[in-house]
């Protein structure tokens, strides 16, 4: 069974086996092949269009979807790693070990952003960045600039204390525990971990930097801990909503799986602790 | 262009260094000048054209009819509004709230369009934009 951790809590050679994994699927190109993915739904998913990865109900089942297939992928080539998480509201500086570099390299240099150490910097040779919106080719970050924050634990709970999975209009402007998770309204939590990466991460292109998945697989986590405490709060919507995934509807790109099918994690993985 | 005649209004000299550290001063003028594209009612008309050097860097944006993109897309992100950085068209695309995001800067929405090109080309580093690769 697959057990996903904590990533400050790994041991030095989980940590090596799990870039090892990642530095695989980008040798043999099943890596980039999730970044064009995701981009193709970033700049798709629009709020009076159809919208199923971003900006809508299905936010949430789409990404936990997403991180398992890419989970698996990681599996493939080594069946012992698991996506780690990161709980940026107790990391939340740029000396966590997260960004240490035996595990993903730390901010990027003044000059152009570039990261320099770490598995994933340029000169390391095995990370060059194919799916791109621009000309450069090297990973870049840009670790809390301009003095940006990463959500607080209190602010976390203000958005898991909401009642509401979603609300009408089911997009960017909606109230609700989805829509403040996501970020585009209220004290913003997901999009801002994006922003204070920065580089790729603040992209189209975000699944470029491997925080990417850690990132994710928190915001998952944050979902079953709000399931838990709202165990009456359904998914929403139900049925017959246009260019909404309801609960039944299929997601693209799988077109076999529903939110209905993504509600319960523990058939796919289960946590080092409850959430 | 209202770019070119708000420059004109400021006194800055398009594309000169000179003109460049005055329209950054100008910024904060500039911004007042438009007031973010959404009120009670949400998202408005699309905003107006723009046309400036910023950072040694032509961005203009303006009404397109063929929905952005080359008109090869239909999707209609950008509420028929074309965003480019030096002829290169940046994929735009508005918010419910009238605001707007790039995929350059995709999870900070900007009030503006002019906004959201200066922000990408900050971001830019003087780096080109990629065309557009519609999946």
């Amino acid at each position: 069974m697959t057990v996903r951790k904590n990533q400050a809590q790994l041991t030095a050679d989980e940590k090596r086996r799990f870039v090892n994994a990642l530095l695989a699927l980008k040798r043999n190109g099943q890596y980039d092949s999730f970044v064009t993915t995701h981009n193709a739904f970033i700049m798709s998913d629009t709020d009076n269009g159809d919208r199923v990865g971003h900006r809508s109900p299905s936010f949430l089942p789409w990404h936990r979807r997403f991180l398992i297939q890419f989970e698996r992928a990681l599996q493939s080539v080594d069946p012992s790693v698991a996506l780690p998480y990161w709980d940026w509201t107790a990391d939340r500086t740029t000396v966590s070990s997260l960004w240490a570099a035996d595990f993903l390299g730390g901010t990027g240099r003044a000059r152009d952003g570039q990261v320099m150490d770490g598995p994933f910097a340029a000169a390391s040779g095995g990370w060059t960045v194919n799916v791109r919106v621009d000309g450069r080719t090297f990973l870049r970050r840009a670790l809390g600039s301009g003095g940006r924050q990463l959500p607080t634990k209190a602010e976390v709970e203000s958005v898991l204390a909401m009642p509401a999975y979603d609300a009408p209009p089911w997009n960017s402007s909606s109230d609700g525990f989805r829509n403040h998770l996501e970020g585009w309204r209220g004290v913003n939590l997901h999009n801002r971990v994006h922003v204070w990466v920065g580089g790729q991460m603040a992209t189209g292109v975000s699944p470029n930097d491997p925080v990417f998945w850690l990132h994710h697989a928190f915001i998952d986590r944050l979902w079953s801990e709000w399931q838990r405490r709202h165990p009456d709060s359904p998914y929403l919507p139900a049925a017959g909503t246009p260019h909404v995934v309801d609960l039944r509807d299929t997601m693209r790109p799988w077109n076999d799986v529903t939110p209905a099918d993504m509600l319960d994690h523990r058939p796919y993985y289960t946590y080092d602790t409850a959430a | 262009m209202s770019g070119i005649t708000r420059r004109k209004a400021l006194g800055v000299a398009a594309g000169g260094a000179a003109g460049l550290v005055a329209a950054g001063a100008a910024h904060a003028a500039v911004q007042q000048a438009e007031p973010p594209a959404h009120g009670a009612q949400g998202a408005t008309a699309a905003p107006g054209s723009f046309d400036e050097v910023y950072k040694g860097r032509r961005i203009q944006g303006g009404r397109t009819h063929d929905g952005g993109h080359g008109g090869g897309h239909h999707g209609g992100h950008g509420a028929g509004y074309t965003v480019r950085i030096d002829g290169e068209e940046l994929h735009v695309m508005r918010n419910a709230d009238g605001t707007w995001i790039s995929v350059i800067n995709h999870y900070e929405p900007q009030a503006t369009p002019k906004a959201l090109a200066r922000a990408a080309v900050t971001e830019l580093q003087g780096a080109a934009l990629v065309p557009l690769a519609l999946g």
